[in-house]
């Protein structure tokens, strides 16, 4: 019960004390709730923090990996528009910082792949610069073929593996 | 710290009645040497026999809780395992031969290892010093001669004994091939767990036969491509600590990691000279990689080239004056050849297919490299990229490093599939005795160093 409720209702028991001859002709009306309601934890939309790494990925939906060919590390048009939508969101959130990790397939050797994916790497960065991002805020790492994501020796998980992916820095 | 001494015992003659022909039994398969290829049209196929080394007296010991005894019979393993898997003995060890007593060990009783067959005959002794030391003599004999052919002494601390059995097997080996020693060696590499899309990856070292194994980072960041430097003090490794590409020193005897490069670039790929003073690595920068060396102590990089490709990894030659890299500034990953303060680069590799992980052999006469056709195969070439042989056949054995004599390459293999799982063999230089070298688990990126002195 909140305060206003019970000093009206304090205050009304004293007016039937003060008064008990005297019968109020009328009762004073019930309390009215004007109280501001006490904050309750109202569920906000639930999911990673604005600009965050992982609010990142969840925005990108998928958007934030560009594939490549074999030995090549030059952006497509379907890599330009992943990189747009990336883009957008890091010139949004202006304190997001990003590296962006370079791979390769399996059937390279592992010094040469490191390179190649530094390669591939740097051109999404260079990319991205160009679309405005500052590059103070941008970073490249290669893993080579170190880190697949689809582990069959086949065409479909080197296509998968061949990739430049831009990771939002929490 | 081995001493040499010159041994000289008494001979004991004791007569032995002859004891019937026995077949000397097929070689037993032991130890960390696996063999799941042997070609049998060996040249040669020397008998030789090491029986159970002796000791004078059974003493107690830290390399044996049984004692010198016990110690003896495991240094004729050591050894005996060590010369297996080679075309030129066929050796039968000390488990299928009677155990020759201690004086026997300088006076063999030729007459009884003539009538099992054997040719050759290694017999051995450990005794423990007063300082706790152990001594252990080894001895080669030529059985038809009736005549010693060589024998070498050491003098090794209790850690140290498999040292002792090495040097032995050397000894025997270099004696009888006319090649330099290399079993007394150790090998740096990377231990693998864990699924192919989740691998960990350990920096570990080992003897050249597997023994001795120990891990020296702990996982939680990948280590790659370990070079130990000519003297085994160091290891340099490419290592991913701080989500960054770092070369790092680490030093066997304190622990300690120290940065090779101070650079905001990654770098990768380290190598040693090879009088261990310079160290070339690769810097991948904008889209380029290239190489540079670097003083080991520390100072001031030098650029060696400038190409707009890939420009990565790198061997001396093992006087020095020379690198073979790779490049890929021709189209595709080719090797090429430069002198060591990067001038007169050329490209040696015109063969078809692309040309990866060159490697100088120490001998100077041969660079092995992985020969990317579609597969991967280990090969060699000469410094001029001719006679080029293959050594293996399988889906991906990569990135050969050579035994400290130039005899034998080894490698790592990988699995083809989901598993992807790697793990280390060795070839001899002929393309036999294809062999796998058992780690604890899985393995790959093998450095072999040189013969500790």
């Amino acid at each position: 019960m909140n305060r206003i409720a019970i000093a009206l209702t304090a205050a009304s028991a004293l007016a039937l004390s003060a008064c008990a001859k005297k019968a109020p002709e009328s009762l004073p009306p019930d309390p009215v709730d004007t109280s501001t309601p006490t904050p309750t934890v109202t569920p906000t939309p639930s999911g990673p923090i604005e600009g965050s790494g992982a609010h990142f990925r969840q925005v990108m939906a998928g958007q934030d990996t560009i594939f490549f060919d074999t030995d090549k590390y030059d952006i497509d048009s379907q890599d330009a528009a992943a990189l747009r939508s990336q883009a957008q969101y890091l010139l949004q959130y202006t304190q997001a910082r990003a590296t962006i990790e370079g791979h390769a397939d399996e059937r390279g050797t592992r010094e040469y792949n490191l390179a190649l994916g530094e390669r591939r790497a740097n051109a999404a960065k260079n990319y991205l610069v160009s679309l405005g991002v500052p590059a103070a805020r941008l970073s490249t790492i290669s893993y080579g073929k170190e880190r697949p994501v689809a582990t069959a020796s086949n065409e479909s998980a080197w296509a998968q593996n061949r990739r430049a992916v831009t990771v939002v820095l929490n | 710290m081995t001493v040499r001494f010159a041994l000289l015992a008494s001979a004991l003659l004791i007569a032995v009645p002859a004891s019937a022909q026995v077949a000397l039994p097929p070689a037993e398969d032991e130890g960390g040497l696996s063999v799941t290829v042997t070609d049998e049209n060996a040249w040669q196929d020397l008998q030789l026999a090491i029986p159970s080394f002796a000791t004078d007296r059974n003493q107690p010991t830290p390399a044996n809780a049984q004692g010198t005894g016990a110690l003896a019979l495991e240094l004729s393993r050591v050894v005996y395992n060590d010369l297996q898997f080679n075309s030129l003995f066929r050796p039968t060890g000390p488990d299928s031969l009677p155990r020759p007593a201690y004086a026997d060990i300088t006076s063999p009783q030729f007459g009884t290892w003539r009538g099992r067959g054997a040719e050759m005959l290694v017999q051995g002794f450990v005794r423990a010093q007063d300082d706790g030391r152990l001594m252990v003599g080894c001895y080669l004999y030529d059985v038809a001669l009736n005549d010693e052919l060589a024998r070498g002494g050491w003098v090794v601390q209790p850690a140290d004994w498999r040292r002792a059995a090495h040097k032995c097997a050397d000894l025997v080996y270099s004696r009888l091939s006319g090649e330099s020693p290399f079993f007394d060696s150790k090998i740096a590499y990377i231990a693998e767990t864990g699924p192919k899309d989740n691998r960990v990856k350990r920096l570990a070292i080992m003897d050249s036969d597997g023994a001795n194994h120990r891990f020296i980072t702990n996982g939680q960041s990948t280590a790659l491509t370990p070079r130990y430097s000519p003297d085994y003090s160091k290891i340099a490794y490419l290592s991913y600590v701080g989500e960054r590409m770092r070369i790092y020193v680490y030093d066997v005897g304190s622990g300690r990691q120290t940065l090779v490069t101070e650079s905001s670039n990654a770098t990768m790929a380290p190598r040693w000279s090879p009088d261990g003073r310079t160290i070339l690595y690769s810097m991948a920068t904008g889209g380029n990689t290239d190489i540079y060396t670097v003083p080991a102590t520390g100072g001031t990089p030098r650029r060696l080239t400038d190409t707009p490709g890939i420009d990565v990894g790198g061997s001396f030659s093992p006087d020095g004056r020379r690198i073979v890299f790779e490049s890929d500034r021709s189209g595709t990953q080719q090797c090429y050849v430069m002198d060591a303060d990067g001038s007169n680069q050329r490209r040696i590799s015109f063969f078809g297919g692309r040309c990866a992980t060159p490697e100088w052999s120490p001998r100077g006469d041969l660079i092995a490299f992985t020969h990317i056709t579609g597969n991967f195969r280990i090969a060699t070439m000469t410094p001029s990229g001719g006679g080029v042989r293959h050594l293996t056949n399988s889906w991906q054995d990569e990135a050969p490093t050579w035994s400290p004599n130039g005899r034998i390459v080894q490698f790592f293999r990988t699995a083809q599939g989901s598993s992807g799982e790697s793990s280390i063999w060795q070839v001899d230089l002929t393309g036999r005795n294809e062999r796998r070298l058992r780690t604890p688990v899985g393995a790959s990126d093998p450095a072999w160093g040189p013969v500790l002195p």
